[in-house]
């Protein structure tokens, strides 16, 4: 039997349109055996949710420079937690104040990536904290 | 070999070089730009051409320009030291405006806010915990006016970035000027509107490519006759560049998006006389020194030759290639910020030995929020330095008949052309843009170079080598949060005071007009007088011509 591939969505929410790095780790977690799908730009948190939802998602990434991430993950966990999907990994890279990474992770963001984080390392960090799959 | 028939490059080869190498081999097996080009251990008279020596031979102020477009450079007239800011209310950007024009900065360039940018509203749902945040909220003519308080528009050049809504930002603008008493004829500084990027790299679009590229030329048509010392556009690499982008794409690209715009407004029935004279262009410098100088160098010929040759243009000023120029806000690092001084200026210094005819230097810690007022200020300071203590104002493209730099200016040249010609067989830009084609080249580019630094094939200080967890993080600036409750607030006192049969009026006139071929400006300029709002503005062309839908390409 194959081993389940670990399935990520990656998504950029928010009304920002840079989506380089995005792209960039998509590729990369693509590259390492994943299987990746991106929501392109401009999501809800609702979409997101319901992307997480339809794709038997194991991690959610965001990708957020605009500084509304203190807008956005409150309300996308909330309805992660709605949606009984609390135990997927949620991940968020971008611009992030060092100020903020605690709030993010009292919300139960498992990752915050700032900027200059290795690829490898964020390919490592969900090799190790994505869930466990039947 | 006898020795006797050796070239004196070849005997070097021969009897320096190669003892050299096996003595102490170098650093890596190639080198390479930033941009992934492979350079030479050096640069001779055998690797420039005859025409390359002819071209360089050309002096400053002479077509095709490789040279600069002034005959002086900078010995009459110092670059436009134009920093970028906007953030907050307008009255928190006006502050800035006022305290950077108080520090000898001598334009001023309008960063909008994500809502402004996609021409949604303070209060609409996709607004939420964007408004003030990446640059100032500008909803309606009200704030236009209160962004610019106590500036004469007649006495400063303002660059506004902004492109999907540019169009009705400018109507704003123009509006705010008549109020000031400024007639239009005396206005100058440089719109963005440069939509064909948005598509490309930054994806700051609302309506699809076609009806967009109509908006600018409106604008084109518009400014021709009514506003003629506005720059009506600068194409833009920056953000190309920014996404990820080589040298050779950034050039490729930008002047390809100048070649469509340019084709777009000869179809609308302007002559290029009539247009190009006024457009701009915006580039990036990038940390690879030399290969930047010969990629502004390159811009300077491209551009002259296609506008005579390809257009016919034949007003000289259609041929001269003025451009403004950033720092790479990619190359900054989070990490010891203070090293993005040093980065910044020397990004700064191939931009000035380029030709630049504005600049805008980043403040240090852009990799982790807008900058301070304080980083601002050091960041023009570090402008002022280079013009004033460097001695490199003093005069023209010093590295004019470098070998080495007139072989990579020829180089980079060359590949553009190619790409110009992809890009023509595809049936133009809008149609590449359609099929994904410069945001695939793109994310390609952005791949490998990230894969490069990961396998430490290149060096980025502070991050992959030398590191240091104990580097003083910098006090970094907070939007203040109240700013969009602000701003809401004021937009339904703006919806309560204003006459709405008047407002509902002139929306609708827009929306009927835009099925039509007329030209769209005089209308925006009703409505932003009837103080309609950027949003009401964008959504009665969303009616017209819908929105744009992305395919996604990773």
């Amino acid at each position: 039997m194959t081993e389940r591939k670990v399935r990520v969505v990656i998504a950029k929410p928010g009304l920002d349109g840079h989506d380089r790095g995005a792209k960039v780790i998509a590729r990369a977690l693509r590259d390492a055996g994943m299987e990746v799908i991106y929501t392109g730009l401009r999501q809800t948190p609702e979409q997101i949710v319901a992307a997480a939802l339809q794709e038997d998602a194991d991690v959610v990434g965001l990708s957020i420079l605009s500084g509304a991430h203190n807008h956005i993950a409150p309300r996308l966990m909330a309805l992660l937690a709605e949606q009984k999907l609390d135990d997927v990994l949620v991940l968020i890279g971008g611009i992030i104040p060092d100020a903020d990474v605690p709030r993010l992770q009292a919300l139960g963001v498992k990752g915050v990536f700032q900027p200059g984080t290795p690829m490898q390392e964020i390919i490592d960090f969900i090799h190790q904290h994505v869930r466990a799959r039947v | 070999m006898a020795t006797g028939s050796l070239t004196p490059r070849q005997r070097w080869q021969h009897e320096l070089l190669e003892p050299t190498l096996k003595k102490a081999p170098e650093r890596a097996a190639r080198f390479t730009t930033v941009s992934g080009r492979e350079i030479a251990r050096l640069y001779t008279d055998d690797d420039l051409t005859r025409d390359d020596r002819e071209a360089a031979g050309v002096p400053a102020g002479e077509f095709p320009y490789l040279r600069g477009i002034h005959a002086s450079g900078y010995r009459g007239k110092l670059w436009t030291m134009r920093q970028f800011a906007g953030f907050g209310t307008p009255e928190d950007t006006n502050a800035r405006y006022k305290a950077l024009l108080a520090a000898g900065g001598t334009g001023l360039s309008v960063a909008f806010d994500l809502p402004t940018l996609m021409g949604r509203d303070a209060d609409h749902p996709l607004a939420a915990g964007e408004v003030g945040k990446c640059g100032v909220s500008v909803m309606s003519i009200d704030d236009m006016a209160r962004l610019f308080d106590g500036i004469p528009l007649d006495r400063v050049t303002t660059s506004m970035t902004i492109n999907a809504p540019a169009a009705m930002i400018f109507a704003m603008y123009l509006v705010v000027a008549e109020r000031q008493g400024v007639e239009w004829g005396q206005l100058s500084g440089t719109l963005q509107n440069d939509i064909l990027k948005e598509y490309i790299a930054q994806k700051e679009y609302i309506f699809p490519p076609r009806p967009s590229m109509r908006l600018v030329t409106d604008t084109f048509a518009f400014c021709a006759a009514q506003v003629p010392r506005f720059n009506t556009i600068s194409v833009s690499g920056y953000h190309i560049r920014e996404a990820g982008a080589t040298a050779a794409q950034e050039l490729a690209f930008t002047l390809r998006d100048g070649i469509e715009y340019v084709q777009w407004g000869v179809d609308a029935g302007l002559t290029p006389d009539q247009f190009v004279p006024r457009m701009s262009f915006f580039f990036n410098a990038h940390s690879d020194f030399f290969e930047e100088i010969a990629k502004y160098r390159a811009a300077r010929r491209l551009w002259a030759e296609v506008m005579r040759d390809r257009f016919g243009a034949r007003d000289e000023r259609s041929w001269k290639l003025r451009f403004h120029t950033q720092t790479a806000g990619v190359s900054l690092t989070a990490q010891q910020p203070d090293n993005n001084i040093v980065r910044t200026a020397l990004q700064a210094l191939s931009a000035v030995i380029g030709g630049t005819n504005s600049l805008h230097t980043n403040a240090l810690d852009e990799a982790l929020a807008l900058p301070t007022e304080a980083s601002a200020t050091l960041a023009l300071r570090t402008q002022q330095v280079l013009a004033h203590e460097s001695g490199l104002a003093d005069h023209v493209d010093p590295f004019g008949g470098s070998w080495f730099v007139e072989s990579l200016t020829t180089q980079l040249e060359a590949e553009a052309r190619d790409y110009f010609a992809r890009i023509d067989a595809m049936g133009g830009m809008v149609a590449a843009i359609e099929a994904g084609f410069p945001q695939r080249e793109i994310a390609d580019s952005a791949y490998q170079f990230q894969r490069a630094v990961e396998a430490r094939e290149r060096v980025i200080v502070g991050v992959n080598d030398y590191v240091d967890a104990n580097a003083p993080t910098p006090d970094i600036l907070y939007i203040d949060e109240a700013s969009g409750d602000t701003q809401m607030a004021r937009l339904e006192r703006l919806r309560a005071s204003r006459d709405r049969a008047r407002c509902a009026a002139a929306l609708g006139r827009l929306r009927e007009a835009a099925l039509t071929p007329q030209n769209l400006m005089p209308l925006m300029i009703d409505a932003a007088r009837e103080r309609a709002t950027v949003g009401e503005m964008c959504d009665a062309l969303r009616d017209a011509w819908g929105e744009h839908q992305e395919q996604s390409v990773i």
